[in-house]
């Protein structure tokens, strides 16, 4: 049976291509006992969605402060130029 | 932590966002331009990518209602363009047998005991509703900071996998890298990700 570290590298490597019968009845007895490893697997999983959502910048360090979730104050006096 | 840059954040009276609008595409352009480089190594090539991606951009432009998804439509174009880029590099990189650039098992020696079962200290606990976490700025600032954290080549195969859409096979053509290879690169980079994210915001808890 595979110890936590083999475990979380079959579940990465699922990612890229289907396990094998026998990878997938290890990985299964696995997790089973293992919460720590049940919960990698979530967590790899929203790190893929995460990744399909993210988008580099948009986290209101200053170039771009907001996303829409926080719109923007209504006087815009301090702008300037444009 | 939600401080503004006062005078950068306007939007346009009357709603839509404009591509065109220097205020909105210069801090886009330099991200874009940050973000291909990141990935293709290479100035010039990013460059063009970033280019064609802005004139496509244009040329196409829809009617967005906030910059969040323009942007995010904008940058979906660049991750085809440099999909395509890197794809047609494959065919003419040399063997620059590019690994791992992190000391001989160094992540896995600070998660997993010799038995190759997670330290006390690194089993990954139980995220509460990590889908909320996306929508708060500040968990995207986290999130950028970890994946800035990560060694610089993994941060790259990552990005290409999960962001640019690349599959396996696809990275290591581009990068002559060994499947074998890959796969560690991965594995560590997600360990890492993972680990930082549950630092600095599941646990930790900034919300």
């Amino acid at each position: 049976m595979p110890n936590c570290r083999e475990s979380t590298r079959l579940m990465s490597e699922a990612r890229e291509r289907g396990l094998t019968a026998v990878e997938r009845v290890a990985l299964r007895m696995h997790l089973l006992m293992c919460s720590a490893c049940r919960n990698f697997g979530k967590q790899l999983h929203f790190l893929g969605a995460a990744m399909r959502v993210y988008v580099p910048g948009e986290n209101g360090d200053g170039n771009d402060a907001n996303s829409d979730a926080t719109p923007a104050p209504p006087d815009t006096d301090l702008k300037t130029g444009g | 932590m939600s401080e503004r840059m006062a005078g950068e954040t306007a939007q346009p009276a009357g709603g839509d966002v404009q591509l065109a609008d220097p205020e909105f595409l210069v801090p886009l352009r330099r991200q874009m331009i940050k973000f291909a480089t990141l990935q293709l190594k290479d100035p010039d090539l990013a460059e063009d990518a970033v280019q064609e991606a802005l004139a496509g951009a244009l040329k196409n432009q829809r009617s967005f209602g906030g910059r969040s998804a323009l942007k995010t439509w904008v940058f979906g174009i660049l991750k085809y363009k440099i999909a395509d880029a890197l794809r047609q590099r494959s065919r003419t990189v040399t063997a620059s047998s590019l690994g791992d650039d992190e000391d001989e098992g160094e992540t896995f020696a600070a998660l997993f005991d010799a038995r190759g079962h997670w330290h006390l200290d690194a089993r990954p606990t139980g995220w509460h509703e990590p889908e909320g976490s996306l929508r708060e700025t500040q968990f995207w600032r986290v999130f950028e900071a970890c994946l800035e954290g990560l060694p610089e080549r993994q941060a790259r195969v990552f990005m290409m996998r999960e962001f640019v859409g690349l599959d396996a096979e696809e990275i290591c053509n581009a990068l002559a890298l060994s499947r074998t290879n890959l796969n560690v690169m991965l594995h560590r980079a997600r360990l890492r990700l993972r680990a930082c994210l549950e630092t600095h915001w599941f646990v930790e808890g900034v919300r």
